[in-house]
């Protein structure tokens, strides 16, 4: 059973008190609070901002569910951002090279993706397993790397294509790209988004309703526990680290696949680290990461039209920040709040309001 | 430095610190040595390196330490980063403003206030440790970057960048450097070597460097040598049972983390306020802190470990940033000679498969060094980044891991 009151009355608290923050730093600026955040909402219905923040959505939910897989083994997979940009700049340039009829070539391309992605987690995998170390160390510094790795294979003495000034991977061909969804006025959606759908009701069933997921949640909860029952945390660990990979490696397929067909050195960074406060945000669940990874998405575009009447655009990084925060301090205060009316009720229940004797077990 | 694998010593378990430090040195220099002289690179070993490997090694080394107070006393820092940017740009307002020291105290101060932040979050909302972290490290960067904005825009011009700052001024000490100078240009065989890289530590160097050098035995003689450092360390191994004594668990956490934030800070402010560095500059912390972490915990949680973790960062940056590729190279080439040691010392303790692994890293890379000119140049500033990973594979299994680090904890109830 879902108690709605300790779901949702956190991310609330959360946002009011990072919007009463955000106001504090806009007044110091010499801003109005109350302008900008009507130019944060109004924006929506100016031409495509809508569809383009969905779009960005989907990006960061795909992020999302790629720390969260890794958060319910107790694993923390800072790694998302390395494994992300390692898939992306491998898939685009096998994706160029490849040729195969439409359906196809997309599948080959994806397969790709998830597969270097997972590539990019074993390493951190295996030295956390067998060599015990910190899988927080080893993936921020693979995060780092993969600067030197997207360089090396953009230069155009490997597999690079100098595009006026802008380096690149080669073009993929119409084969391999995903159609958009187009809405007229408003702009086109990324087909992804149907992928990004199904993976998400996925990573549901596969945690709800599988006997893997069961074992994953068991192992991240308590390793003894899980290994008395027979579930290796070793493999679970492994397992978790690989599958979160290869969701990482889909981060920027949308946009690859769906808008720019090439892989820039220009190409947007920081996705990965964005999915880990998302996925923080929706708690680990697939409904709550789609509504963290849309707010957050929201924060960003708002970045573009605050610059345009000549607030900083700063704010929704402060805001970002003080929302996640809130939000898990939230939580921990409601759930506090709980706990304590919770032993109250039970205090008073059969004694006819009166709380229960220490002989009885009730508090001194 | 190059170092050994801890396990190299194990069979002289007995021998106190300080020993075992020198022996590790003695190590790190003949091998540097030999691999400089082999390889014809007395790059590998001259002042300059080292002179460089300074500078780069110190923010690493005070985020090294923050790291060192937060999880002695059980809280995780993944924060670091975010308050060492906190602490570049509180350095760069403090030395406009008010010069050197003004700087350096107003970037702990920065960065002491992200460390309260942390504190307040991990410790009295028992938020988990890492996201409380992430968080900060977002807060950080926006607000650095907001204030940025808001006070240096005005003065430079440019929203990413500050004015130019006042640095600290260099001491050499004069007749030594000479003296070493001499002797490093004469080349003879580790005679040379050893006064190139000694050479570099006492030429221009600042009072910043000296006081962090310093903090590192203070931050040994506090935590292991006082009755403070004592509790506070109990809050990192069982804070029930230091609670039970009559310790005040939330105050040591408080303070640890605070402490954490202020190295961290300081760190930031070495950045600023070195000759060489640059003034604030968006994104010029670039992961220092993480780098600093892995230091940290590559020192196996002790204060002369860590000092050697940020040395070993700090020249393979310093190294990559005065040679380049070449010098890279032979830096390869020390690895397979240390790696031969280990071997030896492996088959000697007949650990087979411990010496099998060796001899199979010294093939590969041996194989890298024979068969490559040149390394990727796009792949070489990475080289601290993947001696971090190949070190910690091979060293981190004998780790001493604060028993209650990261857990959750509040007074009253069971852990």
């Amino acid at each position: 059973m879902i108690n709605w009151r300790t779901a949702l009355l956190p991310p609330a608290l959360a946002i009011i008190f990072a919007m009463l923050l955000s106001s504090v730093a806009l007044l110091i600026s010499g801003a109005n609070p109350l302008e900008a955040f009507a130019t944060m909402g109004a924006q929506l219905f100016h031409g495509n901002t809508a569809v383009s923040t969905v779009n960005l959505a989907i990006v960061y939910y795909l992020a999302g569910l790629a720390a969260a897989i890794g958060f319910q083994m107790n694993v923390f997979n800072i790694g998302v951002e390395g494994q992300y940009r390692f898939a992306a700049v491998v898939a685009a340039i096998v994706g160029a090279w490849m040729e195969l009829p439409p359906v196809l070539h997309v599948i080959a391309i994806l397969v790709v993706a998830m597969f270097s992605g997972a590539l990019y987690a074993l390493l951190p995998a295996l030295l956390k397993v067998y060599r015990g170390v910190s899988e927080v160390i080893t993936t921020i510094m693979l995060n780092s790397i993969v600067f030197g790795i997207v360089a090396f294979l953009i230069n155009p003495e490997q597999f690079g294509v100098l595009h006026g000034n802008n380096l690149s991977t080669a073009e993929i061909a119409p084969s391999g790209r995903i159609p958009g969804i187009p809405l007229g006025e408003a702009g086109t959606l990324f087909g992804f988004i149907v992928i990004a759908g199904a993976l998400g009701y996925g990573y549901w069933f596969m945690l709800t309703r599988t006997r893997f997921g069961f074992e994953l949640k068991a192992s991240g909860e308590s390793k003894t526990a899980a290994a008395a029952g027979g579930v290796s945390a070793r493999k679970m660990t492994l397992a978790a680290m690989l599958l979160s990979g290869a969701v990482a490696g889909l981060v920027a397929m949308p946009e690859l696949l769906g808008r720019d067909y090439v892989y820039a050195m220009t190409a947007t960074q920081g996705y990965g680290f964005t999915g880990l406060a998302v996925a923080l945000l929706g708690r680990n669940h697939p409904a709550g990461i789609a509504f963290g990874a849309l707010l957050w998405a929201f924060l960003d575009r708002s970045a573009v039209s605050l610059e345009s009447i000549g607030i900083p655009s700063e704010i929704a990084t402060i805001m970002q920040g003080t929302i996640v925060l809130s939000v898990v301090v939230a939580y921990e205060i409601v759930r506090r709040a709980d706990l304590a009316a919770e032993q109250r009720r039970v205090g008073r229940a059969g004694r006819n309001g009166q709380p229960a004797g220490v002989a009885e077990g009730g508090a001194v | 430095m190059e170092r050994p694998d801890p396990t190299a010593t194990t069979a002289r378990r007995r021998l106190p610190g300080w020993a075992r430090g020198a022996l590790w040195a003695v190590v790190a220099i003949g091998v540097l040595s030999t691999a400089s002289y082999l390889t014809d690179m007395p790059i590998l070993t001259s002042s300059d390196t080292s002179q460089t490997a300074l500078r780069l090694g110190l923010p690493i080394l005070l985020a090294a330490l923050g790291g060192l107070w937060a999880e002695r006393a059980g809280v995780m820092n993944i924060g670091l980063e975010g308050m060492m940017i906190l602490g570049t740009w509180g350095s760069a307002w403090g030395a406009y403003y008010g010069g050197v020291w003004v700087g350096l105290a107003a970037g702990i101060l920065f960065g002491l206030l992200g460390g309260l932040l942390h504190a307040v979050a991990v410790v009295t909302f028992n938020v988990n440790h890492i996201v409380s972290g992430v968080a900060i490290n977002l807060l950080g960067l926006g607000v650095a970057k907001y204030l940025a904005t808001l006070v240096f825009e005005p003065i430079s011009g440019n929203p990413r960048e500050s004015p130019s700052v006042e640095k600290f001024d260099t001491y050499s000490a004069t007749f030594l450097s000479d003296w070493l100078g001499a002797l490093e240009d004469e080349q003879r065989v580790v005679l040379s070597d050893v006064a190139g890289l000694l050479r570099g530590l006492v030429t221009h160097v600042s009072p910043l460097a000296m006081i962090a050098l310093l903090l590192v035995p203070a931050s040994y003689f506090i935590l292991w040598r006082t009755r403070f450092g004592l509790r506070l360390r109990s809050c990192g191994e069982s804070p029930v049972a230091a609670e039970s004594l009559g310790v005040n668990v939330y105050l040591h956490k408080y303070i640890a983390v605070a402490a954490s934030g202020g190295f961290a800070g300081m760190g930031g402010a070495s950045l600023v306020l070195l000759q060489g560095g640059a003034d604030y500059l968006e994104n010029q912390v670039n992961g220092r802190g993480y780098i600093g972490l892995a230091a940290m915990i590559f020192g196996n949680y002790r204060p002369s470990g860590l000092l050697g973790g940020a040395a070993l960062f700090g020249y393979a940056d310093g190294l990559q940033l005065s040679g380049g590729g070449a010098a890279v190279l032979a830096l390869c080439y020390g690895a397979v000679l240390l790696l031969a040691i280990i071997v030896v010392l492996q088959l000697i303790r007949r650990h087979w498969w411990a010496a099998a692994g060796g001899v199979a890293g010294a093939v590969v890379l041996y194989w890298i060094y024979w068969t490559s000119d040149e390394l990727p140049s796009d792949l070489i500033p990475y080289t601290p980044h993947f001696v971090t990973i190949i070190v910690l594979a091979v060293a981190a299994q004998r780790l001493r891991v604060p028993k209650a680090i990261g857990k959750q904890y509040r007074r009253g109830e069971d852990s």
